[in-house]
């Protein structure tokens, strides 16, 4: 049984069809990357998969560990594993990187039967996770996203799936706005977690993070849906010809 | 700090109940319902009282009968039959109780379901080596119990219910009473003169860094009781205080008006901390059965470098009406107020402060910051008045508004009347929303949606919550959480 299965997915946004039969199968262990153009769907796709409000499943079903996710509100969804890294995280004032982290943690420990983190505990916690991520103290102890830089966020967010060790990881366009030595200090991250237990589905728009990240699929997906399948090379072969014939077949 | 799961935890196990909705057991005497010049002579009887109090008393009453109640506020409520309530209620144990043994177990059970933290009950129940704060509980109008009078004693603290200070310290009572909040101040203030029942008295003599928190609970307890709590405080020259006043209210049916006094007068270099933490019964969700708080507190900041800060944090009842000022007269002194309001369901607050710069190169602080949820609606009022003589004079006012949801509203009013060209007053004022994409960020990371709502507004909060003294902070973080129980969704 795969990890995470999506089937025959159909989903609008106000009203307006954006996934038009998305079918992808992930197992355990594994990384695909989906790539596509501006406004082919690919943030739509995380937000289904998380259930955010207004992202309305038309038809079709996703199957996690077997059973439905559709079902299920979004924190249950969470706390079962399932981990967005934002395309663009969001700021909340006054509540620190910490709290926010140990809120969250303690929510999912609760959930699978574990004991939560009593502050102190917490802190070392954090801590370890923080100095792989060259997130540093001062940075843990500001508010959640707030004045950050746009590749601190990034950061700040795989730190965050370090911490919950989700069972599956989707991570939307999390090179995006990262300098060279700090897309290494993520993709460093991110392969840290690769594991067999966890799923991992990396959108992006270069190969570049592929280099280091390197996926065991890569997809293309255009006008909603899945329009081509293949491993590595898929994305050279995208890097070089863009998607022009791509979007002609899905046409 | 980790307060935000536990507010969770504790929406849950509430359920839809107001937590403190009980009402203890215990024998009251009451005086007969409604209110006339016999019933002020009978209270003033009740607590032994000398004439020149009585006499007092009787001055406000009549001066109240010629008052209009005030109209001005944006809360409407309804009317107020003055006549239909009871204005005095003592547990009828008329002895002290000489020790806590010979307290009524039932109100120590009270305690107990209040929540009260098991340190503080361990200081009421005067165990060895128990934490340094004393706590005088006013319980339905009678402060039944006051603890770590002799250790406060020893340095010459007074720290007692107004009652035993009228009898106790009469010279010192004679000389502030009033000298803040005077006997025809308003509507309500006024009635309190005429009634009030108890409340707390605190002298901290010159020099004296009082060594801990004094903190007060209050709880109404017998049906149709109006409270008229009165609480002075005096800080002689060099002297500093931290005051904590909490409450809780049981739920019932009717309305129950509250109209509290609080004095503060800081003498030259003296420092007083006034925080309060209050969750009265709000009412069900259309505002039934809660309680209305019109509460006249005012700080006389007299001396130069005298220092006032009140720091609130608002979520209780139906309807509340307050604004703690400071009247800076003192060259060089400083008021600060520090608030949080909460108001959800069918709430309505209209609070603010008055800072009146009278000495020079005065300067006040003002933080506000309000929550609005349901069908609730704020109102913050403040008002900067520098008068002609408060040459260099100081002011910032910060005004946060928080929405959640749409049908509730929140109004910022300033009021700046400056009378000195050399003054400085400056005003931000905000308002937000909590969005949907703050909503989804929490959930997403697994937090259900009443904890990321308490996180949320915890953060948005914080400036003022780190006023607090911290045995406060944990109680008023959880406090956030359970008052917007609901609020989304
Ligand atoms: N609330 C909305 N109302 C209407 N259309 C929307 C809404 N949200 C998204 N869309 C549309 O859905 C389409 C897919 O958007 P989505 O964000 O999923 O694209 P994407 O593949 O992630 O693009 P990018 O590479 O730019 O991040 C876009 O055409 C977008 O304009
Ligand atoms: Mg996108």
């Amino acid at each position: 049984m795969a990890l995470l299965e999506i089937r025959n997915l159909h989903a609008t946004v106000d009203g307006k069809q954006i996934l038009n039969g998305l079918d992808l199968k992930i197992d355990t262990g594994e990384v695909h990357a989906i790539m596509g153009p501006n406004g082919s769907g690919k943030s739509t796709l995380s937000y289904v998969l998380t259930g955010r409000d207004g992202y309305e499943l038309t038809d079709g079903d996703i199957l996690f560990d077997g059973v439905s996710l559709l079902e299920m509100e979004p924190d249950e969804r969470a706390r079962e594993g399932v981990f967005l890294a934002f395309q663009y995280p969001v700021e909340i004032p006054g509540v620190t990187n910490m709290t926010f982290l140990r809120t969250a943690v303690n929510a999912v420990r609760e959930h699978r039967g574990e004991m939560p983190f009593d502050p102190m505990d917490f802190v070392k916690y954090a801590r370890e996770k923080a100095t792989d991520l060259n997130v540093s103290d001062d940075m843990l102890r500001r508010p959640v996203n707030t004045g950050f830089s746009g590749g601190e966020k990034k950061r700040m967010e795989i730190l965050q799936m370090a911490a919950l060790e989700p069972r599956v990881a989707i991570l939307d366009e999390t090179d995006s706005g990262l300098d060279i030595d700090a897309l290494k200090v993520v993709a460093d991250g991110v392969n840290a977690m690769r594991s067999d237990e966890r799923g991992m589905l990396v959108i992006t728009h270069y190969q570049r993070l592929l280099d280091y990240i390197v996926p065991d699929h890569v997809h293309v997906l255009a006008n909603g849906r899945i329009v081509k399948s293949g491993d590595k090379a898929l994305a050279l072969e995208l890097e070089k010809k863009g998607y022009a014939e791509f979007l002609e077949q899905a046409a | 700090m980790a307060a935000t799961t536990e507010a969770v935890d504790q929406v849950r196990s509430i359920g839809e109940q107001y937590k403190y909705g009980f009402v203890t057991d215990i024998d009251v005497d009451l005086a007969p319902k409604g209110l006339n010049e016999d019933i002020v002579r009978l209270i003033s009887k009740k607590k032994e009282e000398p004439e020149w109090m009585l006499e007092w008393r009787l001055k406000a009453y009549r001066h109240w009968l010629t008052m209009e109640e005030p109209t001005w506020q944006k809360p409407q409520y309804p009317d107020i039959d003055y006549q239909d309530s009871y204005y005095y209620a003592a547990p009828t144990t008329t002895e002290k109780p000489k020790s806590l043994d010979e307290v009524d177990p039932k109100l120590l059970e009270t305690y107990e379901k209040l929540g009260i933290p098991l340190r503080e009950q361990e200081v009421l129940a005067g165990v060895e080596g128990a934490p340094a704060v004393a706590v005088d509980a006013v319980f339905d109008s009678v402060s039944v119990a006051t603890t770590y009078k002799a250790k406060l004693e020893e340095q010459g603290i007074i720290f007692c219910s107004i009652s035993e200070a009228v009898r106790d310290h009469p010279e010192l009572v004679q000389k502030y009473l009033g000298s803040v909040v005077p006997y025809s101040d308003n509507f309500f203030a006024t009635l309190n003169c005429a009634v009030f029942t108890d409340g707390s008295f605190v002298y901290i003599p010159k020099g004296v860094r009082c060594p801990m928190e004094l903190s007060t609970y209050f709880r109404i307890n017998a049906e149709n009781t109006g409270q008229f709590e009165r609480t002075l405080i005096i800080a002689d020259e060099g002297s500093y205080v931290s005051y904590l006043e909490g409450c809780t209210a049981p739920q019932r049916d009717e309305h129950q008006l509250h109209a509290a006094v609080v004095e503060l007068v800081a003498l030259d270099d003296a420092e007083i901390k006034y925080s309060t933490v209050q969750n009265w019964y709000p009412g069900d969700e259309d505002g039934k059965g809660g309680i209305y708080n019109f509460v006249t507190k005012r700080a006389a900041c007299r001396g130069h470098n005298s220092k006032v800060s009140w720091t609130q944090v608002e979520t209780g009842s139906a309807i509340t009406w307050k604004y703690p000022s400071c009247i800076l007269q003192g060259d060089n002194s400083v008021g600060e107020f520090y608030s949080v309001a909460i108001t959800n369901n069918a709430q309505l607050a209209d609070t603010g402060t008055k800072m009146i710069h009278i000495g020079k190169n005065t300067r006040s602080r003002i933080i506000s910051k309000g929550i609005s949820a349901g069908k609730a609606d704020q109102t913050y009022r403040g008002l900067v008045r520098v008068q002609r003589g408060a040459k260099g004079a100081r002011n910032y006012t910060q005004c946060d508004s928080l929405l959640i949801g749409d049908k509730c509203g929140a109004h910022t009013i300033p009021y700046i009347e400056s009378q000195n060209p050399s003054a400085q007053v400056e005003h931000e004022a905000t308002t937000s929303r909590i969005g949907e994409d703050q909503l989804f960020y929490c959930r997403q990371r697994g937090m259900d949606e009443e904890e990321a709502v308490a996180l949320i507004v915890n953060g948005f909060c914080k400036e003022v919550l780190q006023t607090l003294p911290m045995e406060f902070v944990v109680e008023a973080q959880k406090l956030l959480g359970i008052s917007l129980e609901g609020s989304v969704g």
